[in-house]
């Protein structure tokens, strides 16, 4: 089978191009090095099958961060038939550097000039025949965002494949030309072939920046924002919530119990207060979901995250970390997995370390329904958005405080250069892209943890046999018992206690884990809780959920990342101290003020 | 006249040329790829608060730099 090979600086669009030739999702954003590992889809191509080949972006073939590993290791240990060079055409002035050297190692490959429609925007005019030829690889202009040249371009792929002859491994060791004939070439190139109008530019980005990167009014504007997104989620997604919440509802009343009335009282326990309980009550909160990635697609594709970088920068070194352990924290909003791996771009292993071991305090999405489902159930619906926010913010607090303590432990010291590039606009076709990346996303996790999950709560509730359902006699019971000496001080119960262990696999269990122990769905889950606890609990409860530990996969990812057990085990510790703190301390001393 | 000067010591909307670059090799590479070349014009459009890092425009690139590591980048003004 033939192998094509996107190769290109970072955020040049090599992602966008290959969900366009294969299909496929893969993660595109406004910032550079959101791809920081392989990514490969099969498609027909020339009449027949090859395999595309997604890489994170690279600057140089020096690169020694660990993204920059990926893509050296990967052109030394497989063949390629062709390389597709994607570079960004309003910035080929420096971007053809990679495809000069790409040329010296021989490689066969063409050359796609993409964001054609910026450059056309911006008055840049590209000879793209001459200029190939000049370089030795044809070229062509192409909008892989928006489709324009992508025609002429698949043809020139599928004529350029048929013709190609897979080319050996590489062997990278050879010290590339940054020679002054190679600079001396792409002056001469670009000067051929290239014109640029003197004042080349965004004008509107330029506009946009005067205010967001204001010296005074960015940060609060940073702060607005997001507390504007964090309200919309709830504003939109609580009544949607509800409304899914309902319809499953009527689904189970109306079809689902009186099919399984037949059974045992114990099986038809099991399958509609254990399994579909608790299933449907995570699934109500798709619709949140959905709503709040969307959201994070128009800001990741926007173009501010590397703006709140640079406001950010500043405060961030005072804590040993840096603006893109800042951007990586809002990343991780969404999920703290690939939020972690995106910190490959760095390259000091010290600040590597630091800003992984705060990323897991960034309160994600699944974090999100289960504090979208207390907020609703215990405040009242003009509260609840400024709860939810209060949260986010325990987010930056937690990390602080992380930050301050550990950062000794690992120092950095490191140069960086970021790009800022223009504001951008998600397509529909890229945001529904997303979501249903998303819905996907969530469906493998329901079928891999929640429903397994949920049975498990099941058996612990209603173990041994016979007793009360999830009371002292039952196994969660005695489980709920054994933990409260060190719970109860932070106003934990037993049944949020065990609600609690589950969510070590992953936040979305401790809403279906709550389900079946209440034996409740839906808004009467809502209520029976609101019974049960008052909002100081709650709170307390929503504190220690956010800080003790993150899911399951993210520390599954923190390990392979940071290849050291010890690490491991402290990034576990740590927050369970710093949670059972803090959760103790908020309790104990909102009760000593009567509340 | 034309003066050498560190890129640090610019201040917002002045323009000069790079000259040099005293720097590791690492981040040599980098800072060429991102534009930063022997005689290459640049602008800087503005610094961030707190003494944080400036915003740089390099032909049709903005990059953010912070303030200690553009002390080793030489301009010509
Ligand atoms: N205007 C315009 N924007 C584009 C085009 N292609 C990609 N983009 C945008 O450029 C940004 C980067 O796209 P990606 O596909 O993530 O780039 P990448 O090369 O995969 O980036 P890394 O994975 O970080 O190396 C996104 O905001 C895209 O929407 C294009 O042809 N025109
Ligand atoms: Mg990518």
């Amino acid at each position: 089978m033939k192998r094509i090979a996107l190769i290109g600086m970072p955020n040049a669009g090599k992602s966008t191009l290959f969900n366009r030739m294969s299909g496929a999702s893969a993660k595109v954003a406004n910032w550079p090095g959101v791809t920081v590992d392989l990514l490969s889809a099969k498609l027909l191509i020339a009449g027949q099958m090859a395999e595309l080949v997604d890489l994170p972006g690279i600057y140089d073939l020096h690169g020694f961060s660990d993204d920059e590993q990926v893509v050296r290791h990967f052109l030394c240990n497989n063949s390629i038939d062709l390389v597709l060079i994607v570079a960004n055409a309003t910035q080929v002035d420096r971007q053809l550097t990679l495809a000069l050297q790409l040329k010296s190692l021989g490689l066969p490959a063409v050359l796609l000039l993409n964001m054609a429609d910026e450059a056309k925007q911006q008055g840049i005019t590209i000879n793209a025949q001459q200029l190939g030829e000049e370089l030795g690889y044809p070229a062509t202009l192409l909008s892989a965002k928006y489709g324009q040249g992508y025609a002429e371009t698949y043809k020139l792929i599928e004529s350029e494949l048929q013709k190609s002859e897979a080319m050996p491994t590489l062997s990278l060791e050879n010290d590339f030309a940054v020679d002054q004939a190679v600079e001396d070439k792409l002056e001469q190139i670009i000067r051929h072939s290239v014109d640029v109008p003197v004042q080349a530019g965004h004008s509107t980005t330029e506009k946009i920046d005067k205010v967001m990167l204001h010296p005074w009014l960015g940060l609060p504007l940073f702060f607005g924002i997001m507390f504007l997104m964090f309200q919309a989620v709830y504003t939109l997604g609580a009544p949607l919530q509800d409304s899914v919440a309902w319809l499953l509802e009527g689904f189970r009343d109306i079809a689902l119990a009186p099919l399984l009335s037949g059974l045992p009282t114990l099986l038809n326990s099991f399958l509609l207060e254990g399994v579909f309980d608790g299933v449907a009550t995570v699934a109500s909160f798709v619709p949140v979901i959905i709503l709040f990635f969307l959201f994070m697609a128009i800001i990741e594709d926007s173009g501010y995250l590397s703006r709140a970088a640079f406001l950010m920068d500043a405060l961030m070194t005072k804590m040993g970390l840096d603006g893109r352990s800042f951007v990586m924290l809002l990343m991780g909003f969404g999920c703290n997995v690939p939020a972690l791996m995106g910190t490959r771009t760095m390259r000091s292993r010290g600040l590597r370390l630091l800003t992984m071991m705060v990323i897991p305090f960034s309160l994600c999405s699944a974090r999100l329904q289960v504090f979208v489902f207390m907020t609703t159930a215990l405040f009242a619906p003009s509260q609840a958005p400024l709860v939810l926010f209060s949260l986010y913010m325990m987010t930056f607090a937690t990390v602080i405080i992380t930050a301050l303590l550990f950062k000794g432990q690992f120092n950095s010291q490191e140069p960086f250069a970021l790009e800022l590039p223009p504001y951008r606009f998600p397509t529909t076709r890229q945001m529904l892209l997303r979501g249903w990346h998303e819905i996907r996303h969530f469906l493998r996790r329901a079928t891999k943890f929640i429903t397994l999950g949920v049975v498990l709560v099941w058996i612990l509730t209603h173990m041994p046999f016979g007793v009360e359902p999830a009371s002292a006699a039952s196994w969660s019971g005695w489980i709920g018992e054994f933990m409260s000496p060190i719970l109860s001080p932070a106003g934990i119960n037993p049944e949020l206690t065990v609600a609690l262990i589950f969510g070590f696999v992953a936040k979305e269990i401790v809403i279906g884990a709550l389900a079946v122990i209440y034996g409740l769905e839906g808004s009467s889950l809502m209520q029976g809780i609101a019974q049960q606890i008052d909002w100081v609990q709650a709170y307390s409860f929503m504190l220690f959920t956010l800080i003790y530990t993150p899911c399951l996969a993210t520390v599954a990812t923190l390990r392979a990342e940071a290849k050291s057990a010890w690490y491991t085990a402290l990034s576990l510790a740590w927050p369970m101290t710093l949670a059972w703190t803090i959760s103790t301390g908020f309790y104990q001393t909102a009760r000593y003020l009567g509340y | 006249m034309t003066t050498l000067y560190s890129l640090s010591a610019l201040s917002p909307g002045q323009s000069a040329t790079v000259q040099a670059l005293h720097v590791d090799s690492g981040f040599q590479f980098r800072l060429n790829a991102l534009g930063f070349r022997i005689g290459k014009p640049l602008e800087l459009i503005r610094i961030a608060p707190f003494n944080g890092p400036l915003h740089i425009k390099l032909g049709n690139t903005e990059v953010m730099l912070r303030r200690q590591d553009a002390a080793n980048i030489e301009v010509l003004m």
